[in-house]
Protein backbone atom coordinates (compact mmCIF):
# COMPACT_ATOMS: atom_id res chain seq x y z
CA UNK A 1 0.00 0.00 0.00
CA UNK A 2 1.17 3.12 -0.55
CA UNK A 3 1.42 6.01 1.68
CA UNK A 4 -0.61 8.56 0.05
CA UNK A 5 -3.48 5.80 -0.21
CA UNK A 6 -6.29 6.47 2.03
CA UNK A 7 -6.64 4.29 4.91
CA UNK A 8 -10.60 4.53 4.74
CA UNK A 9 -11.86 4.16 1.44
CA UNK A 10 -15.52 4.06 0.69
CA UNK A 11 -16.97 3.55 -2.75
CA UNK A 12 -20.46 3.31 -3.61
CA UNK A 13 -21.47 1.41 -0.41
CA UNK A 14 -25.24 0.88 -0.30
CA UNK A 15 -27.05 -0.37 2.36
CA UNK A 16 -31.30 -1.24 3.24
CA UNK A 17 -33.15 -2.14 6.25
CA UNK A 18 -35.59 -4.04 4.51
CA UNK A 19 -37.55 -1.77 2.18
CA UNK A 20 -35.56 1.51 4.03
CA UNK A 21 -32.61 2.72 1.85
CA UNK A 22 -30.59 4.05 4.12
CA UNK A 23 -27.00 4.70 2.40
CA UNK A 24 -27.39 4.73 -1.42
CA UNK A 25 -23.81 4.79 -2.78
CA UNK A 26 -20.96 6.37 -0.13
CA UNK A 27 -17.91 7.59 -1.52
CA UNK A 28 -15.59 8.48 1.26
CA UNK A 29 -11.69 8.46 1.95
CA UNK A 30 -10.46 9.07 5.41
CA UNK A 31 -6.32 9.98 4.80
CA UNK A 32 -3.76 8.68 7.42
CA UNK A 33 -3.60 11.06 10.34
CA UNK A 34 -6.78 13.03 9.60
CA UNK A 35 -10.10 13.73 11.08
CA UNK A 36 -13.02 13.36 9.56
CA UNK A 37 -16.21 14.79 10.53
CA UNK A 38 -19.53 12.95 9.50
CA UNK A 39 -22.39 15.59 10.14
CA UNK A 40 -25.97 15.88 9.15
CA UNK A 41 -29.49 15.33 10.17
CA UNK A 42 -30.92 12.44 12.16
CA UNK A 43 -31.46 9.39 10.26
CA UNK A 44 -29.41 10.29 7.23
CA UNK A 45 -27.18 7.07 7.14
CA UNK A 46 -24.02 8.36 9.85
CA UNK A 47 -24.56 5.77 12.28
CA UNK A 48 -24.78 3.29 9.93
CA UNK A 49 -21.67 4.22 8.22
CA UNK A 50 -19.88 3.75 11.21
CA UNK A 51 -21.15 0.51 11.48
CA UNK A 52 -20.61 -0.76 8.61
CA UNK A 53 -17.06 -0.01 8.72
CA UNK A 54 -16.09 -1.83 11.89
CA UNK A 55 -19.04 -4.56 10.70
CA UNK A 56 -21.66 -3.95 13.22
CA UNK A 57 -23.67 -3.66 10.13
CA UNK A 58 -23.02 -5.70 6.82
CA UNK A 59 -23.43 -3.06 3.23
CA UNK A 60 -25.10 -4.50 0.53
CA UNK A 61 -23.10 -3.61 -2.10
CA UNK A 62 -19.87 -1.17 -3.09
CA UNK A 63 -16.69 -1.32 -1.15
CA UNK A 64 -15.26 -0.40 2.08
CA UNK A 65 -11.18 -0.71 2.75
CA UNK A 66 -9.45 -0.18 5.69
CA UNK A 67 -5.85 -0.12 5.08
CA UNK A 68 -6.44 -1.74 1.48
CA UNK A 69 -8.38 -4.26 2.82
CA UNK A 70 -11.90 -4.66 2.01
CA UNK A 71 -13.55 -4.88 5.41
CA UNK A 72 -16.87 -7.22 4.87
CA UNK A 73 -16.45 -9.38 2.00
CA UNK A 74 -13.94 -12.20 1.48
CA UNK A 75 -12.53 -11.83 -2.54
CA UNK A 76 -11.87 -14.70 -3.42
CA UNK A 77 -11.91 -14.91 -7.57
CA UNK A 78 -14.24 -12.83 -8.36
CA UNK A 79 -17.05 -13.36 -5.67
CA UNK A 80 -17.59 -11.69 -2.83
CA UNK A 81 -18.54 -14.01 0.54
CA UNK A 82 -19.09 -12.48 3.73
CA UNK A 83 -16.27 -12.89 6.01
CA UNK A 84 -16.51 -15.77 8.94
CA UNK A 85 -16.63 -14.90 12.68
CA UNK A 86 -12.30 -15.12 13.14
CA UNK A 87 -11.93 -12.72 10.14
CA UNK A 88 -14.08 -10.37 11.29
CA UNK A 89 -12.53 -10.29 14.66
CA UNK A 90 -9.25 -10.15 13.43
CA UNK A 91 -10.39 -7.06 11.00
CA UNK A 92 -12.14 -5.46 14.24
CA UNK A 93 -9.07 -5.31 16.43
CA UNK A 94 -7.60 -2.43 14.12
CA UNK A 95 -10.52 -0.68 14.48
CA UNK A 96 -11.56 0.92 17.14
CA UNK A 97 -14.62 2.45 18.48
CA UNK A 98 -16.59 4.65 20.86
CA UNK A 99 -20.37 4.58 21.64
CA UNK A 100 -22.68 7.41 22.04
CA UNK A 101 -23.70 5.24 25.22
CA UNK A 102 -20.41 4.20 26.15
CA UNK A 103 -21.07 0.28 26.40
CA UNK A 104 -18.48 -0.34 29.35
CA UNK A 105 -18.58 -3.75 30.85
CA UNK A 106 -20.36 -3.26 33.99
CA UNK A 107 -18.50 -5.84 35.57
CA UNK A 108 -15.17 -5.11 35.20
CA UNK A 109 -13.16 -2.39 36.67
CA UNK A 110 -11.83 1.39 34.56
CA UNK A 111 -8.49 -0.92 34.05
CA UNK A 112 -10.17 -4.41 33.02
CA UNK A 113 -12.56 -3.08 30.51
CA UNK A 114 -9.07 -1.50 28.79
CA UNK A 115 -7.18 -4.70 29.11
CA UNK A 116 -9.91 -7.50 28.25
CA UNK A 117 -9.13 -6.53 24.55
CA UNK A 118 -5.10 -6.33 25.03
CA UNK A 119 -5.20 -9.80 26.91
CA UNK A 120 -7.67 -11.90 24.74
CA UNK A 121 -6.97 -10.26 21.31
CA UNK A 122 -3.32 -8.39 21.37
CA UNK A 123 -1.98 -11.61 23.72
CA UNK A 124 -0.41 -9.56 25.81
CA UNK A 125 0.90 -10.74 29.25
CA UNK A 126 -0.90 -9.83 32.34
CA UNK A 127 1.29 -7.47 33.73
CA UNK A 128 2.04 -5.83 30.48
CA UNK A 129 -1.65 -5.33 29.77
CA UNK A 130 -2.34 -3.59 33.10
CA UNK A 131 0.65 -1.50 32.56
CA UNK A 132 -0.69 -0.20 29.14
CA UNK A 133 -4.32 -0.14 30.64
CA UNK A 134 -3.30 2.00 33.18
CA UNK A 135 -0.98 4.18 30.92
CA UNK A 136 -3.66 5.20 28.83
CA UNK A 137 -6.43 5.90 31.67
CA UNK A 138 -3.44 8.33 33.00
CA UNK A 139 -3.70 10.07 29.76
CA UNK A 140 -7.08 10.53 29.53
CA UNK A 141 -7.08 11.89 33.31
CA UNK A 142 -8.43 8.75 35.20
CA UNK A 143 -5.43 8.00 37.00
CA UNK A 144 -7.10 7.98 40.18
CA UNK A 145 -10.10 5.81 38.93
CA UNK A 146 -8.35 2.75 37.73
CA UNK A 147 -10.14 0.11 39.97
CA UNK A 148 -13.27 1.78 39.67
CA UNK A 149 -16.55 0.19 38.23
CA UNK A 150 -18.41 2.21 35.41
CA UNK A 151 -21.30 2.82 37.85
CA UNK A 152 -19.24 4.47 40.15
CA UNK A 153 -18.01 6.97 37.66
CA UNK A 154 -19.55 10.11 35.90
CA UNK A 155 -20.80 9.88 32.11
CA UNK A 156 -17.59 11.80 31.38
CA UNK A 157 -15.68 9.47 33.08
CA UNK A 158 -17.08 5.97 31.37
CA UNK A 159 -16.79 7.71 28.77
CA UNK A 160 -12.86 8.35 28.28
CA UNK A 161 -12.85 4.74 29.56
CA UNK A 162 -14.75 3.95 26.24
CA UNK A 163 -11.89 5.90 24.57
CA UNK A 164 -9.00 4.32 26.50
CA UNK A 165 -10.54 0.91 25.73
CA UNK A 166 -10.50 1.63 22.10
CA UNK A 167 -7.17 3.35 21.72
CA UNK A 168 -5.20 0.71 23.52
CA UNK A 169 -5.55 -1.43 20.85
CA UNK A 170 -3.26 0.41 19.08
CA UNK A 171 -6.18 0.78 15.64
CA UNK A 172 -5.00 2.13 12.78
CA UNK A 173 -8.43 4.39 12.94
CA UNK A 174 -10.79 5.07 15.70
CA UNK A 175 -14.39 5.66 15.42
CA UNK A 176 -16.45 7.62 17.70
CA UNK A 177 -20.69 7.98 17.22
CA UNK A 178 -21.76 11.01 18.88
CA UNK A 179 -19.56 10.16 21.91
CA UNK A 180 -20.91 13.24 24.08
CA UNK A 181 -24.63 13.44 23.24
CA UNK A 182 -25.31 10.95 26.16
CA UNK A 183 -23.46 13.52 28.83
CA UNK A 184 -24.78 16.01 30.71
CA UNK A 185 -23.46 19.65 28.83
CA UNK A 186 -20.57 20.20 31.73
CA UNK A 187 -19.50 16.73 31.17
CA UNK A 188 -18.70 17.61 27.60
CA UNK A 189 -15.50 19.38 27.52
CA UNK A 190 -13.34 16.96 29.42
CA UNK A 191 -14.75 14.06 26.82
CA UNK A 192 -13.47 16.40 23.53
CA UNK A 193 -10.98 17.57 25.54
CA UNK A 194 -9.08 13.95 25.11
CA UNK A 195 -10.35 13.28 21.35
CA UNK A 196 -8.54 16.69 20.48
CA UNK A 197 -5.39 15.42 22.09
CA UNK A 198 -5.71 11.89 20.18
CA UNK A 199 -6.17 14.23 16.83
CA UNK A 200 -2.94 16.27 17.78
CA UNK A 201 -1.49 12.72 18.03
CA UNK A 202 -1.96 11.87 14.68
CA UNK A 203 -4.80 9.09 15.59
CA UNK A 204 -6.68 8.69 12.53
CA UNK A 205 -10.64 9.18 13.34
CA UNK A 206 -13.87 8.80 11.51
CA UNK A 207 -16.23 10.82 13.92
CA UNK A 208 -20.05 11.83 13.85
CA UNK A 209 -20.96 14.51 15.81
CA UNK A 210 -23.24 17.11 16.46
CA UNK A 211 -20.89 19.81 17.65
CA UNK A 212 -19.95 22.22 15.09
CA UNK A 213 -17.75 24.01 16.89
CA UNK A 214 -15.67 21.17 17.76
CA UNK A 215 -16.32 19.29 14.24
CA UNK A 216 -14.66 23.30 13.04
CA UNK A 217 -11.63 23.06 15.07
CA UNK A 218 -10.54 19.04 14.86
CA UNK A 219 -11.34 18.33 11.64
CA UNK A 220 -9.05 17.89 8.58
CA UNK A 221 -12.37 17.07 6.28
CA UNK A 222 -15.94 17.42 7.05
CA UNK A 223 -18.53 15.60 5.59
CA UNK A 224 -22.51 16.29 5.33
CA UNK A 225 -24.54 13.45 4.64
CA UNK A 226 -28.10 13.76 3.01
CA UNK A 227 -30.20 11.19 2.38
CA UNK A 228 -27.74 8.09 2.57
CA UNK A 229 -25.33 10.12 0.49
CA UNK A 230 -22.34 12.25 0.62
CA UNK A 231 -24.29 15.58 0.20
CA UNK A 232 -21.11 17.92 0.63
CA UNK A 233 -17.62 17.51 1.51
CA UNK A 234 -14.46 19.64 1.86
CA UNK A 235 -12.66 21.79 4.74
CA UNK A 236 -14.12 22.45 7.67
CA UNK A 237 -13.87 26.07 6.44
CA UNK A 238 -15.33 25.19 2.91
CA UNK A 239 -18.35 23.61 4.68
CA UNK A 240 -18.68 25.64 7.22
CA UNK A 241 -17.95 29.10 5.79
CA UNK A 242 -19.53 28.77 2.34
CA UNK A 243 -22.55 26.30 3.32
CA UNK A 244 -24.66 28.36 0.33
CA UNK A 245 -23.90 25.32 -2.21
CA UNK A 246 -26.15 23.19 -0.60
CA UNK A 247 -29.77 24.39 0.29
CA UNK A 248 -29.96 20.88 2.98
CA UNK A 249 -26.89 22.25 4.48
CA UNK A 250 -27.72 25.66 5.17
CA UNK A 251 -30.66 24.52 6.54
CA UNK A 252 -29.01 21.94 8.86
CA UNK A 253 -26.86 24.46 10.15
CA UNK A 254 -29.34 27.18 10.51
CA UNK A 255 -31.49 24.46 12.55
CA UNK A 256 -28.25 23.39 14.98
CA UNK A 257 -27.18 27.23 15.20
CA UNK A 258 -30.49 27.63 16.85
CA UNK A 259 -30.58 24.77 18.87
CA UNK A 260 -27.09 25.52 20.35
CA UNK A 261 -27.73 29.39 21.23
CA UNK B 1 -37.84 -44.42 66.58
CA UNK B 2 -35.41 -47.71 66.65
CA UNK B 3 -37.26 -47.99 63.32
CA UNK B 4 -35.80 -45.27 61.73
CA UNK B 5 -32.02 -45.61 63.08
CA UNK B 6 -32.06 -49.33 62.51
CA UNK B 7 -32.81 -48.53 58.58
CA UNK B 8 -30.24 -45.62 58.69
CA UNK B 9 -27.58 -47.56 56.95
CA UNK B 10 -29.88 -48.73 53.93
CA UNK B 11 -31.39 -45.43 54.04
CA UNK B 12 -28.20 -44.03 53.66
CA UNK B 13 -26.86 -46.08 50.58
CA UNK B 14 -30.26 -44.89 48.67
CA UNK B 15 -29.24 -41.27 49.55
CA UNK B 16 -25.65 -41.85 47.78
CA UNK B 17 -27.31 -43.06 45.01
CA UNK B 18 -29.70 -40.32 45.35
CA UNK B 19 -27.30 -37.84 44.90
CA UNK B 20 -24.81 -39.31 42.41
CA UNK B 21 -27.97 -39.59 39.72
CA UNK B 22 -28.52 -36.04 40.97
CA UNK B 23 -25.11 -35.27 40.74
CA UNK B 24 -24.26 -36.35 37.35
CA UNK B 25 -27.54 -35.29 36.20
CA UNK B 26 -26.66 -31.44 36.73
CA UNK B 27 -23.63 -31.70 35.61
CA UNK B 28 -24.58 -33.51 32.35
CA UNK B 29 -27.87 -31.08 32.37
CA UNK B 30 -25.35 -27.82 33.07
CA UNK B 31 -22.87 -28.50 29.70
CA UNK B 32 -25.56 -29.41 27.80
CA UNK B 33 -28.23 -26.77 28.49
CA UNK B 34 -25.83 -24.15 28.42
CA UNK B 35 -24.92 -25.16 25.09
CA UNK B 36 -28.55 -25.45 23.87
CA UNK B 37 -29.13 -22.22 25.36
CA UNK B 38 -26.45 -20.39 23.43
CA UNK B 39 -27.44 -22.06 20.06
CA UNK B 40 -31.26 -21.07 20.70
CA UNK B 41 -29.99 -17.20 21.53
CA UNK B 42 -27.40 -16.84 19.03
CA UNK B 43 -27.20 -19.63 16.42
CA UNK B 44 -28.60 -19.03 13.21
CA UNK B 45 -32.24 -20.41 11.96
CA UNK B 46 -31.21 -24.01 11.55
CA UNK B 47 -29.16 -24.12 14.67
CA UNK B 48 -31.95 -22.65 17.02
CA UNK B 49 -35.00 -23.93 15.28
CA UNK B 50 -34.25 -27.83 16.03
CA UNK B 51 -33.28 -26.21 19.65
CA UNK B 52 -36.28 -24.98 20.23
CA UNK B 53 -38.63 -27.81 19.17
CA UNK B 54 -36.27 -30.41 21.26
CA UNK B 55 -37.06 -28.28 23.82
CA UNK B 56 -40.64 -27.43 23.54
CA UNK B 57 -41.20 -31.58 23.51
CA UNK B 58 -39.14 -32.36 25.83
CA UNK B 59 -40.65 -29.99 28.25
CA UNK B 60 -44.08 -30.80 27.57
CA UNK B 61 -43.83 -34.77 28.56
CA UNK B 62 -44.16 -35.28 32.18
CA UNK B 63 -40.95 -36.85 33.51
CA UNK B 64 -42.26 -40.07 33.91
CA UNK B 65 -42.76 -41.16 30.96
CA UNK B 66 -39.89 -39.54 29.47
CA UNK B 67 -38.17 -42.17 31.78
CA UNK B 68 -40.25 -44.79 30.85
CA UNK B 69 -39.93 -43.72 27.14
CA UNK B 70 -36.08 -44.13 27.27
CA UNK B 71 -36.35 -47.28 29.68
CA UNK B 72 -38.60 -49.35 27.23
CA UNK B 73 -37.64 -47.42 24.02
CA UNK B 74 -33.75 -47.72 23.81
CA UNK B 75 -33.04 -51.45 23.93
CA UNK B 76 -35.67 -51.46 20.87
CA UNK B 77 -33.27 -49.11 18.80
CA UNK B 78 -30.48 -51.65 19.80
CA UNK B 79 -28.85 -49.15 22.19
CA UNK B 80 -28.33 -51.32 25.43
CA UNK B 81 -28.20 -49.18 28.76
CA UNK B 82 -28.91 -50.17 32.02
CA UNK B 83 -31.82 -49.40 34.01
CA UNK B 84 -29.45 -46.94 35.43
CA UNK B 85 -27.94 -45.04 32.63
CA UNK B 86 -30.98 -45.03 30.60
CA UNK B 87 -32.70 -43.33 33.94
CA UNK B 88 -29.86 -40.86 33.85
CA UNK B 89 -30.01 -40.22 30.19
CA UNK B 90 -33.83 -39.44 30.72
CA UNK B 91 -33.51 -36.73 33.81
CA UNK B 92 -30.37 -35.55 31.75
CA UNK B 93 -32.50 -34.60 28.93
CA UNK B 94 -35.61 -33.47 30.87
CA UNK B 95 -33.08 -30.92 32.52
CA UNK B 96 -30.92 -30.00 29.62
CA UNK B 97 -34.12 -28.42 28.06
CA UNK B 98 -35.19 -26.75 31.36
CA UNK B 99 -31.24 -25.18 31.46
CA UNK B 100 -31.24 -24.08 27.53
CA UNK B 101 -34.65 -22.20 28.96
CA UNK B 102 -32.95 -20.84 32.18
CA UNK B 103 -29.81 -20.19 30.19
CA UNK B 104 -31.87 -18.31 26.81
CA UNK B 105 -33.38 -15.70 29.71
CA UNK B 106 -30.08 -15.19 31.29
CA UNK B 107 -28.04 -14.37 27.99
CA UNK B 108 -30.78 -12.32 26.72
CA UNK B 109 -30.87 -9.95 29.17
CA UNK B 110 -27.42 -8.75 28.52
CA UNK B 111 -28.06 -5.74 26.12
CA UNK B 112 -26.94 -5.75 22.11
CA UNK B 113 -24.04 -2.95 23.57
CA UNK B 114 -22.44 -4.89 25.19
CA UNK B 115 -21.89 -7.55 22.38
CA UNK B 116 -21.13 -4.99 20.30
CA UNK B 117 -18.68 -3.40 22.84
CA UNK B 118 -17.05 -6.89 22.59
CA UNK B 119 -17.05 -6.97 19.04
CA UNK B 120 -15.23 -3.73 18.62
CA UNK B 121 -12.41 -4.66 20.48
CA UNK B 122 -11.60 -7.93 18.21
CA UNK B 123 -13.31 -10.48 20.36
CA UNK B 124 -14.62 -13.71 18.86
CA UNK B 125 -17.92 -15.16 19.42
CA UNK B 126 -16.35 -17.41 22.54
CA UNK B 127 -14.54 -14.94 23.82
CA UNK B 128 -17.34 -12.67 24.22
CA UNK B 129 -19.63 -15.30 25.92
CA UNK B 130 -16.66 -15.92 28.10
CA UNK B 131 -15.87 -12.69 29.53
CA UNK B 132 -18.56 -10.11 28.35
CA UNK B 133 -22.09 -12.33 28.52
CA UNK B 134 -21.54 -14.95 30.88
CA UNK B 135 -19.71 -12.99 33.84
CA UNK B 136 -23.00 -10.37 33.47
CA UNK B 137 -25.59 -13.59 32.96
CA UNK B 138 -24.41 -15.12 36.38
CA UNK B 139 -26.90 -13.61 37.98
CA UNK B 140 -30.12 -14.37 36.36
CA UNK B 141 -29.25 -17.66 35.62
CA UNK B 142 -28.07 -18.84 39.18
CA UNK B 143 -31.91 -18.71 40.71
CA UNK B 144 -33.58 -20.63 38.22
CA UNK B 145 -30.73 -22.72 38.02
CA UNK B 146 -30.84 -23.89 41.29
CA UNK B 147 -34.31 -24.40 40.74
CA UNK B 148 -33.54 -26.96 38.07
CA UNK B 149 -31.10 -28.51 40.60
CA UNK B 150 -33.59 -28.85 43.51
CA UNK B 151 -36.18 -30.62 40.83
CA UNK B 152 -33.39 -32.79 39.67
CA UNK B 153 -32.69 -34.21 43.34
CA UNK B 154 -36.83 -34.13 43.29
CA UNK B 155 -37.47 -35.40 40.00
CA UNK B 156 -34.49 -38.30 40.84
CA UNK B 157 -36.93 -40.30 42.95
CA UNK B 158 -38.36 -41.20 39.68
CA UNK B 159 -35.55 -43.77 38.85
CA UNK B 160 -36.75 -45.44 41.52
CA UNK B 161 -39.87 -46.69 39.07
CA UNK B 162 -37.48 -48.23 36.98
CA UNK B 163 -35.66 -50.40 39.71
CA UNK B 164 -33.31 -48.32 40.93
CA UNK B 165 -32.68 -48.62 44.33
CA UNK B 166 -32.28 -44.66 45.64
CA UNK B 167 -33.38 -42.95 48.55
CA UNK B 168 -36.76 -43.33 47.70
CA UNK B 169 -37.19 -47.24 46.77
CA UNK B 170 -34.90 -47.46 50.19
CA UNK B 171 -37.62 -45.90 51.95
CA UNK B 172 -40.32 -48.33 50.25
CA UNK B 173 -38.28 -51.32 50.87
CA UNK B 174 -38.06 -50.66 54.51
CA UNK B 175 -41.55 -49.74 54.93
CA UNK B 176 -42.40 -52.85 52.77
CA UNK B 177 -40.01 -54.76 55.53
CA UNK B 178 -41.75 -53.12 58.76
CA UNK B 179 -44.99 -51.73 58.08
CA UNK B 180 -44.48 -48.21 59.30
CA UNK B 181 -45.06 -45.88 56.58
CA UNK B 182 -45.60 -42.39 58.27
CA UNK B 183 -42.02 -42.82 60.04
CA UNK B 184 -40.05 -43.68 57.03
CA UNK B 185 -41.81 -40.77 54.64
CA UNK B 186 -41.46 -38.05 57.42
CA UNK B 187 -37.68 -39.42 57.24
CA UNK B 188 -37.71 -39.22 53.56
CA UNK B 189 -39.29 -36.23 53.55
CA UNK B 190 -36.50 -34.66 55.92
CA UNK B 191 -33.81 -35.91 54.19
CA UNK B 192 -35.51 -34.28 50.32
CA UNK B 193 -36.19 -31.43 52.35
CA UNK B 194 -32.51 -30.64 53.77
CA UNK B 195 -31.03 -31.02 50.00
CA UNK B 196 -33.06 -28.89 48.51
CA UNK B 197 -33.03 -26.43 51.59
CA UNK B 198 -28.96 -26.35 51.84
CA UNK B 199 -29.36 -25.52 47.67
CA UNK B 200 -31.92 -22.59 48.39
CA UNK B 201 -29.40 -21.48 50.66
CA UNK B 202 -26.76 -21.33 48.42
CA UNK B 203 -28.15 -19.96 45.82
CA UNK B 204 -29.26 -16.86 47.63
CA UNK B 205 -26.03 -16.05 49.01
CA UNK B 206 -24.64 -16.71 45.54
CA UNK B 207 -26.96 -13.97 44.01
CA UNK B 208 -25.91 -11.46 46.42
CA UNK B 209 -22.33 -11.89 45.75
CA UNK B 210 -22.66 -11.51 41.89
CA UNK B 211 -25.00 -8.32 41.90
CA UNK B 212 -22.08 -6.15 40.88
CA UNK B 213 -24.83 -4.48 38.40
CA UNK B 214 -27.84 -2.68 40.04
CA UNK B 215 -31.10 -2.70 38.67
N1 LIG C 1 -30.89 -1.91 12.99
C1 LIG C 1 -31.75 -1.19 12.25
N2 LIG C 1 -32.86 -1.77 11.76
C2 LIG C 1 -33.72 -1.06 11.00
N3 LIG C 1 -33.56 0.23 10.66
C3 LIG C 1 -32.46 0.86 11.12
C4 LIG C 1 -31.51 0.19 11.94
N4 LIG C 1 -30.51 1.05 12.23
C5 LIG C 1 -30.84 2.21 11.64
N5 LIG C 1 -32.02 2.09 10.97
C6 LIG C 1 -32.66 3.14 10.18
O1 LIG C 1 -31.68 3.68 9.32
C7 LIG C 1 -31.86 5.07 9.17
C8 LIG C 1 -30.56 5.79 9.42
O2 LIG C 1 -30.21 5.61 10.78
P1 LIG C 1 -28.82 6.08 11.38
O3 LIG C 1 -27.73 5.51 10.58
O4 LIG C 1 -28.87 5.76 12.82
O5 LIG C 1 -28.89 7.64 11.13
P2 LIG C 1 -28.13 8.78 11.92
O6 LIG C 1 -27.03 8.21 12.73
O7 LIG C 1 -27.62 9.69 10.84
O8 LIG C 1 -29.15 9.48 12.76
C9 LIG C 1 -32.99 5.47 10.10
O9 LIG C 1 -34.17 5.59 9.31
C10 LIG C 1 -33.10 4.31 11.02
O10 LIG C 1 -34.44 4.15 11.42
MG1 LIG D 1 -26.70 8.25 14.81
Amino acid sequence: MSVSEPLVKVRGVTKAFGSNNVLNGVDLDVPRGSVVSIIGASGSGKTTLLRCVNLLESYDSGSIEVDGVEVGYDIADGRRRPRGERDLARIRADIGMVFQMFNLFPHLTATENVMLGLRKVRGMAKAEARATAEQWLVRVGLGDKLASLPIEMSGGQQQRVGIARAVAMNPKVLLLDEITSALDPELVGEVLKVVRELARDGMTMMLVTHEMSFARDVSSRVVFMDGGRVAVEGTPREVFGAPAQSERLRGFLARIELREV
Amino acid sequence: MNVMINSLPFLWQGLLVTLQVSAIVVVAAFVLGISLGVGLSFGPRWVAWPIRIYSDLIRGLPLLVLIFSVYYMLPLTGVNVTSFWAAIFALAAFQSAHVAEVTRGAVQSIPPGQHEAGKAIGLTFGQRMIYVVFPQALRRFLPPWINTVVSTVQGSALVSLVGIVDLMLAIQQVIGRTFKPMPMYILGALIYFAINYALSLISRTLEARFAYVRE
